[in-house]
């Protein structure tokens, strides 16, 4: 694979890319054909219901099991006494990266150690989901409580510089940024706050294992097969090629089901120890005490800039948590790197270590909640002076990377705001806070950046070609809703010019080429470039199959020559079909196979991270609407204009930018995880308290987006999944700013904050 | 959940025989009381399916007012031609609660009987006196953004969850109910009990009683009414602050009003004081702001819910303001 891509974003646009192409997974999850984890009837098939803790941390002196045993109907009752061992989870290397999927090192069922409040410490399996549930709630857990320090606010102070690792670094400084500072014309300097979240996917998390001798099979909500996989051949101590992991389809993920959590292998260890297939479907209650969510936050953000808006000061610090139980350094601070240019930066990550479950990535970790606060305190700057907020924006944009000095390998920003200023009517709006109106509700409408960058993982492919023109291709990525099938058969249809309809997409399955998980936006273009490759070397093995047979009229043709159309190859004018070639070479089927060998693939990677960098990025456009004696705040418009290279399909692209759009308003307005302060529980396990937006909450949501290729990039294409959610959150927080004169600070935006 | 007896009676005297039973609960459309049995907070060993009990029509009474069956669903409730134009706060109560879905499945019955949604008394592992009497209440100390501000306790601050009791509340409605002993009528302002030291005892409801209707009495001021529903989202969410009002001025003054507040109190909260200051007096924004600031000048707010006192009387004002100048309020 080569580093740039020049030649393939010439076709940028073909019969099938960049067209708004029907879902190829529609029909079957519309009519209920479509399976999910929690879905596959076994023989014999038990149920798995989970036991948790209810102190935060401590020591497991008993576990009384006996009135859940006499329930007529449970098979067994595993706790830290009776279970079979499982290994701990291997030590996290860059050089195999599965070893990133653990959740937690905390070794459920293998120790008496409590962590979190919620971890599980004992799981029942019964005939019946219900019984299993039911049984559940007669085992009595005892406990030797030990101090826990779960209060992030109040740990706060004892956070510690957080460590970078080969692909994001935790700190960065340029010039002196605090003395800038002190001398810039004009500074803001402003304290935010975001609390934990959590992903609240529509599928809550479900593993169906099967085990046959040392043969695993599990189908998994998981986004990420291969990975997924090699863990539990890890944890169990089996060979890894006897382990499938399917996962077909997934509802929905958002980061939540790219790690393996406790609901996966205790299913697998319960089925190992009861010798029953075992289903195991979490509660929504079960998902938040078991799969962690996004860390909390604390973030200075200070700009110092000339007279002129000019930044010559950036600092951007941040405290979040992770848990002595392990969890993911959120790198809030990392889009901060590439926004603006500034002669002075300073940036600093710190992490305060919390007595509660692991967290993890969720939509976008870092610049979701990184760009809330930078984004919004460039408002503040703005308003400070008296500047329109793009415009400052627009003075502030970089030519190069501001931190590494890399080249930007395609920034569109500039014309992302000139798009969405006139589309979105941004002249009309009133600089002055709080004189807008529409009847009684005041009117703001605010602005903010959006940025993701852009990264690829290694993807293997196999594209076979039958003799009755149907085309397979192989791939073991998942599709979570995305569109990723879809997409990927299109790029299929087009490198080989055959109908869509004779594309086969395969997917979801670890007995397939290993494929990227879904994840970091980057699962579009890892899986495209391996299917581009594996499509040329096709096209080339056709070829030479062609040149062999005597009269052939491709003889002498040189691959770059190549065009595939019509279910053929042909070189100006002259060509033959597919099934001509080959019916004369005699053969019924030709494959090819693109491999990524991962080593070469972090080489690679980090010799291009010295030389671009790649993001998608946008301009998030918000108005809301504040009612002046209640102060509840409600979006009323949404533009976001976004520059993500090429779009491969219309429909499913759209729907990825609306929906971290979606999202982004639930971080601004509504969604908070409360965790108790006094023993680390989690208040509101319930999406009746855990306020995702409902649809009474979305406007319009009007998406664009410049379709210009990048060309380093596989098709011109960047990944689209995570970089609208970013931004978003300060968009809100600036209309609200530019309605009512209040700047909040801390999310959520809830209607107390802007009383009084 | 724990497993249970269900039985479904044809009659209301089988239905009151058979809820007589200790542990025995009458089922509605049970949205509520189903979830907490999943929760395992409920445990009943029976389980009294009332559904098939000829409750389920709204009858009109003599002088204009209306009897709404026990088993009418929340959704032909609100859309109720009479409701509409008579109670129309009613309807709009009803219809700013739950989803479609719900409303189509909750009864009136079980409307009035639903249970808090403070969070500590939907989890186990924490302390509520109202699950578990004497084990203390982790809400006073932890989130109790939620809670209520009027009529709290030192044992308990749960507010109560109904938009429709809003409603009921400022409208006198009457309760009709059926026990072995008979049938008695309570107004709905005394059926929810504010919690003192017992806060697990939350009406004056027998044991074994059924709500077999809720009858409103004619209110010629309620065709000037509205609720006003106050939340964290457009939609699908308790209220923060609700008000549900009706008001008459002639002449500029206040000539009638019916004020009833939820969100705030552990039972639907009618506002008396507020009502008396109102009557006979000028119908401006000044004096609906003093009204509504005596009604609330008793509240007792804790870390999470001091803006909820601010917030009712804001709600008050914005919803008188919106009756007397007949528009809308945006
Ligand atoms: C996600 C969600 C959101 C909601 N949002 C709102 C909201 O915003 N506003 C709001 O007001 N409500 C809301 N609700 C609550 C909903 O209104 C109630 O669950 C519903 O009204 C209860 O009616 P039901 O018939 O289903 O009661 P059930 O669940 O059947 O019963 C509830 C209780 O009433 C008792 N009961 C039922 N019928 C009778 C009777 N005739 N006589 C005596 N006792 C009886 C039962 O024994 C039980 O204790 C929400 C509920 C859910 C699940």
């Amino acid at each position: 694979m080569s580093t740039t891509y020049a030649d393939k974003t010439a076709s940028a646009t073909g019969k099938y890319v960049g067209r708004a192409v029907d879902r190829v997974d529609g029909p079957a999850k519309t009519t209920g054909e479509a399976r999910f984890a929690a879905e596959y009837p076994y023989p014999g098939l038990a149920y798995a219901a989970l036991v948790h803790a209810t102190i935060p941390r401590g020591r497991l002196t008993a576990v009384d099991t006996a009135a859940a045993l006499a329930v007529r109907g449970v098979i067994d009752v595993l706790t830290h006494e009776n279970a079979p061992p499982m290994k701990p989870a291997p030590k996290v290397s860059f050089l195999d990266l599965s070893t990133l999927v653990s959740g937690t090192p905390v070794n459920y069922l293998a120790t008496d150690e409590v962590h979190w409040n919620g971890q599980p410490v004992a799981v029942v399996v019964a005939e019946t989901p219900e019984t299993a549930r039911y049984a559940a709630s007669l085992v009595r857990p005892a406990y030797e409580e030990l101090p826990a320090a779960v209060d992030f606010a109040a740990e706060e102070g004892n956070a510690v510089p957080q460590k970078g690792n080969l692909i994001s670094e935790a700190a960065a400084d340029k010039g002196d940024a605090p003395a800038a500072l002190a001398t810039a014309a004009h500074s803001v300097d402003l304290t935010f706050s975001t609390p934990p979240h959590h992903h609240n996917a529509i599928e809550p998390h479900a593993t169906t294992a099967v085990w046959d001798g040392d043969r695993l099979t599990v189908h998994e909500a998981a986004q990420n097969i291969a990975w997924t996989r090699r863990h539990l051949a890890q944890r169990f101590g089996v060979p890894e090629k006897g382990v499938r992991v399917l996962s077909p389809y997934v509802g929905g993920g958002f980061g939540g089901k790219g790690s393996v959590w406790a609901g996966t292998l205790l299913a697998v260890l319960a089925a190992r120890a009861t010798g029953r297939p075992v289903r195991l479907a979490l509660t929504r209650e079960g998902v938040y005490h078991t799969v962690g969510g996004r860390t909390p936050s604390t973030q200075r953000v200070a700009l110092g800039s000339d007279a002129d808006g000019r930044l010559t000061a950036l600092i951007h610090t941040s405290v979040s948590r992770t848990g002595r139980a392990g969890g993911m350094g959120e790198p809030i601070t990392a889009g901060t790197r590439h926004l603006y240019a500034s002669p002075n930066i300073h940036l600093r990550q710190n992490v305060v270590q919390l007595d509660l479950l692991a967290n993890t990535f969720m939509r976008a970790p870092g610049e979701s909640i990184g760009t809330f606060a930078v984004e919004s305190a460039m408002d503040e700057l703005a308003c400070e002076l008296g500047l329109d907020p793009i415009e400052l924006r627009l003075r502030n944009e970089p030519d190069r990377d501001p931190v590494g000095g890399q080249r930007l390998a395609h920034r569109r920003l500039r014309e992302a705001y000139a798009l969405g200023a006139e589309r979105f009517g941004w002249s009309t709006r009133d600089p002055r806070p709080g004189v807008m109106r529409d009847g009684r509700w005041l009117v703001g409408m605010g602005v903010a950046t959006a940025y993701h960058p852009s990264m690829r993982m290694p993807a293997n492919v196999t594209v076979r070609l039958g003799a009755d023109g149907t085309v397979v291709v192989r791939c073991g990525l998942q599709e979570m809703g995305m569109g990723t099938a879809t997409v990927q058969a299109q790029i299929a249809a087009d490198e080989l010019g055959v109908p869509l309809e004779s594309v086969r997409f395969e997917y979801g399955d670890s007995d397939l080429p290993s494929g990227p998980g879904a994840g970091g936006s980057a699962q579009t273009a890892s899986a495209a470039a391996g299917v581009l490759d594996a499509c040329d070397k096709l096209r080339r093995t056709l070829l030479g199959l062609a040149r062999r047979v005597p009269g052939s009229p491709l003889r002498g043709v040189r691959p770059e020559d190549l065009e595939a159309r019509d279910g053929g190859l042909y070189h100006a004018g002259r060509g033959q079909t597919y099934a001509e070639i080959l019916a004369a070479a005699g053969r019924g089927h030709v494959e090819a196979e693109s491999r990524a060998g991962m080593l070469g693939f972090m080489v690679r990677t980090l010799r291009e991270r010295r030389q671009w960098v790649r993001a998608a990025t946008g301009a998030q456009f918000c108005e809301v609407r504040v009612d002046p004696d209640t102060m509840e705040v409600r979006v009323s418009r949404w533009l976001g204009v976004f520059d993500v290279g090429t779009v491969i399909n219309a429909r499913t692209a759209a729907s990825q930018l609306r929906g971290g759009i979606v999202m982004g308003i639930g971080m601004a307005l509504s969604e908070q995880t409360l965790i108790d302060h006094r023993d680390g529980r989690i208040v509101n396990a319930s999406l009746s308290e855990y306020h995702v937006p409902v649809h009474a909450d979305i406007p319009r949501i009007d998406v664009q987006w410049l379709n210009e290729p990048d060309s380093t990039m596989p098709l011109g294409l960047r990944g689209i999944g995570e970089v609208s959610i970013t931004g978003a959150a300060a968009a809100v927080a600036n209309a609200v700013r530019h309605a009512t004169g209040r700047r909040v600070l801390d999310l959520p935006i809830t209607l107390d904050k802007l009383m009084g | 959940m724990k497993p249970f007896a269900y039985v479904k009676p044809a009659d209301v005297e089988a239905a009151i025989q058979a809820a007589a039973q200790p542990g025995a609960r009458f089922l509605g459309g049970g949205t509520n009381l189903v979830d907490l049995m999943r929760e395992g907070i409920e445990q009943p060993d029976t389980v009294v399916d009332v559904t098939g009990l000829p409750f389920d029509t709204v009858d009109d009474l003599p002088g204009g007012g209306l009897r709404i069956g026990a088993l009418v669903r929340n959704s032909a409730l609100a859309a109720d031609r009479r409701v509409r134009e008579r109670y129309p706060m009613l309807s709009q109560a009803v219809l700013s609660g739950a989803s479609a879905q719900l409303r189509n499945m909750a009864t009136v019955g079980g409307n009035l009987l639903q249970r808090t949604r403070c969070p500590y008394f939907y989890d186990h592992a924490s302390a509520c006196n109202k699950r578990e009497p004497g084990r203390g209440c982790d809400a006073l100390d932890g989130f109790n953004r939620g809670a209520a501000i009027l009529g709290v306790s030192a044992s308990c601050v749960a507010a109560h969850p109904s938009d429709l009791c809003v409603a009921l509340a400022a409208l006198d409605a009457v309760v009709e109910l059926r026990g072995q002993d008979g049938t008695r009528r309570v107004p709905l302002t005394d059926f929810h009990r504010l919690p003192g030291d017992t806060p697990e005892v939350e009406t004056v409801l027998a044991p074994g009683e059924l709500v077999t209707a809720v009858e409103l009495p004619p209110a010629p001021v309620a065709a000037n009414s509205r609720y006003r529903k106050v939340r964290d989202r457009a939609s699908y969410a308790f209220a923060l602050v609700s008000v549900a009002a009706a008001l008459e001025v002639r002449d500029g003054v206040v000539t009638d009003v019916c004020l009833a507040l939820g969100g705030v109190a552990p039972r639907p909260w009618r506002a008396t004081e507020a009502e008396r200051l109102l009557v006979g007096g000028p119908a401006d924004e000044s004096a609906y702001r003093r009204a509504a600031e005596a009604e609330l000048a008793g509240a007792s707010t804790r870390r999470d819910n001091a803006f909820k006192a601010a917030l009712a009387t804001a709600t008050i004002v914005a919803t008188l303001r919106e009756l007397s100048t007949g528009g809308d309020p945006r």
